[in-house]
């Protein structure tokens, strides 16, 4: 399943990883890693039956941590596969078909919101 | 010589022996039989067109009241309509926005719900006159209660329109869409291959009065657009159609966010083939038509060229920017643009549709000249305060304060020794250090990503500057980075105060 992992300023992002993934013995992929001076934001998969103790293990360390369990929805009757959408999405949920249809690998969707704003026909949501 | 009339043309799309395909068929069929070759095995080639049309609007006539009203102004769904004609008719333009929804409903979504035949509020005031006496009316009406309801657009069907990209550090949200910061993504708009002007670049058969497909029903080019400049490739068409007898699958209300409404249309241009010059045109590939990207970073009418590129490499998914993948996205819909060139097809086919001869040529030697301004536009350098007051890093909070009170203004720029700006604080970062009892240096509690204005720019680039930026003062840097001067939003109101 994929997360989403925030930091707060305060504490250092790269040695909790390595210590969650030590001490939960868990396989952490991250897809996404975005840190700065203000705050660090990590997009992972992680197995699901380990979610629990990865989790706590970084709640525990000030992290907060949320499933993205709300993927990209479009609505097919506002859609007109103008492709807009296809440009902004970060992690390439959004490709042309043969036809010129616009196909879409929700899989992948981090739920960034960005596609929503693009999409001149209000076609996409984020799931409920 | 191949050499064949409209009215050959007609006659065989009666007899159902007319031989049809679409702009992006022909390419083939040129490059197999030649020029020649093609233009006696074809008859019309169809194109179509699926985008964002802001230039789009509906003439809509409500037969009269009782008592009768003569409106002076008219709201349909809260989306006002232009009346100054007669009492009432009015138009209902694609970009105009709803008084109480904002960028959220507007003149496009007015139009696509008349076509779907959804209730409309329609709300008008007056003066009232001997012969109009009523002044205020609200009533609810469907596109059946109308008279007419004629699309009438000042300009469509760009033949082609350049691409857009943001240099800048910040998203840009544009009528382009939106585009992600440091070329971050490209966005077109246009139908290459299938453009319906690109495929009659000298305008031999399009012209006033040719029949076409508009938004699902057959529609006229009544002219050249508005901004018809052909010298540069960028004709336009002006063009009216039937709206009561329009398809919503072709007729789509936008939303670009942060600029407004507009409307998706879709047009589809038959093009008969007479001789080999005209088979020859309608052969043009996506690799044949260049635009150029423009980076909209900059906010001026003459925006920067970063990069030509052809239709085909648009539409590979991502061309190279400084060396850079970046990908692209089109704004308008090419499948639905090829579904218009083969319905087009289908009713020329089934004898539905005939093609005509213009009984004008659209002009080929205009251009679109920028506007003539007979004010200056007020430049930053003309209106800041030169009279600011700096202060070093290493001063402490108390010497800031005592600045500020001497100063007019509740920002203090933070200069380096050889005046180079550092950074900046306000007399609300100083209270918040005192209030935590921090006296550090001013170093540690000034913002150090300073928002400026340079003195040569526009003061309403720097307005924007200042609501995009939520701050309430720019400093005005020279080349250098040197502090010059001081704009506020105070300055700035006072001057738009005057103005408007
Ligand atoms: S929400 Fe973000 S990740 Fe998901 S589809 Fe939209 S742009 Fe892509
Ligand atoms: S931007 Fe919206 S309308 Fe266009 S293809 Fe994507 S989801 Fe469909």
């Amino acid at each position: 399943m994929k997360i989403r992992i925030n930091f707060p300023t305060d504490i250092l992002v790269n040695p909790i990883i390595a210590e969650i993934i030590l001490e939960t013995g868990a396989l952490l992929n991250i897809s996404q890693a975005q840190i700065d001076s203000i705050h660090g934001k990590i997009i992972a998969d992680v197995p699901e039956d380990q979610f629990n103790a990865i989790k706590n293990a970084l709640t525990s360390r000030g992290a907060t941590v949320n499933v993205l369990d709300r993927p990209i929805i479009r609505d097919e009757d506002e859609c007109v596969d103008c492709g807009a959408c296809v440009s902004v999405c970060p992690v390439k949920v959004f490709s042309f078909g043969e036809d010129w249809s616009v196909n879409m690998d929700v899989e992948k969707c981090i739920q960034c919101g960005i596609c929503l704003a693009m999409c001149p026909h209000g076609a996409l949501v984020l799931g409920r | 010589m191949v050499e064949k009339t409209i009215h050959e043309i007609n006659n065989r799309i009666k007899d159902g022996s007319v031989r049809v395909v679409t702009a992006e068929e022909m390419v083939d069929i040129v490059t197999e039989l030649g020029a020649e070759g093609a233009a006696k095995e074809v008859d019309v080639v169809t194109t179509g067109t699926f985008g964002a049309m802001c230039s789009s609007g509906v003439w809509l006539n409500f037969g009269h009241s009782e008592p009768p009203i003569k409106m002076q102004k008219v709201w349909l769904n809260d989306v006002e309509a232009y009346t100054g004609v007669a009492a009432v008719d009015a138009f209902i333009g694609a970009t105009q926005l709803s008084e109480s929804s904002g960028m959220e409903y507007g003149g496009a979504h007015v139009i696509e719900d008349l076509i779907r035949g959804k209730s409309i509020d329609l709300h008008a005031t007056s003066n009232g006159s001997d012969c109009y006496p009523r002044k205020v009316l609200d009533t609810t009406i469907t596109i059946n209660d109308l008279n007419q309801a004629i699309m009438l657009n000042p300009r469509n069907a760009y033949q082609k329109y350049n691409a857009a990209t943001n240099s800048s550090e910040s998203i840009l949200h544009t009528y382009m869409g939106t585009l992600l910061p440091n070329y971050g993504n490209v966005t077109y708009s246009a139908a290459g291959v299938l453009s319906p002007l690109y495929n009659d670049p000298t305008y031999e058969t399009i012209g006033t009065g040719t029949r076409i497909f508009l938004g699902g029903a057959q529609g006229y080019v009544i002219g050249e657009g508005t901004q018809h400049d052909p010298i540069s490739n960028f004709g336009t068409l002006m063009i009216k159609g039937d709206l009561k007898k329009m398809n919503p699958d072709y007729v789509r209300a936008a939303t670009f966010e942060g600029y407004g409404t507009s409307l998706y249309l879709g047009i589809g241009i038959p093009i008969p083939i007479l001789n080999e010059k005209i088979a020859l045109s309608t052969a043009i590939t996506d690799a044949d038509i260049v635009t150029d990207i423009l980076d909209y970073a900059v906010p001026s009418r003459d925006r920067p060229a970063v990069k030509q590129v052809t239709y085909e490499e648009l539409k590979s998914g991502s061309i190279e920017i400084d060396g850079k993948e970046v990908p692209t996205s089109p704004l308008s819909s090419f499948k639905i643009a090829r579904k218009i060139a083969g319905e087009l097809k289908d009713w020329i086919k089934k004898g539905e549709f005939f093609v005509n001869a213009p009984a004008e040529r659209l002009p080929t030697d205009t251009v679109c000249k920028p506007m003539k301004q007979t004010r200056e536009t007020p430049l930053v350098g003309d209106i800041m305060s030169t009279d600011v007051l700096t202060i070093g890093p290493d001063s402490n909070l108390c010497a800031a304060a005592r600045k500020i009170m001497e100063s007019s203004f509740n920002h203090l720029p933070v200069v380096s020794k050889n005046n180079l700006l550092v950074g900046i604080v306000t007399a609300w970062d100083i209270s918040k250090a005192v209030a935590k009892d921090k006296f550090d240096m001013l170093e540690e509690i000034m913002t150090r990503k300073v928002i400026t204005a340079t003195p040569d720019e526009a003061i309403d680039i720097a307005a924007r500057r200042l609501d995009q930026n939520r701050v309430s003062a720019l400093p005005v840097v020279d080349k250098k980075k040197h502090v010059i001067g001081i704009i506020t939003s105070d300055d700035i109101s006072k001057l738009l105060a005057r103005r408007y």
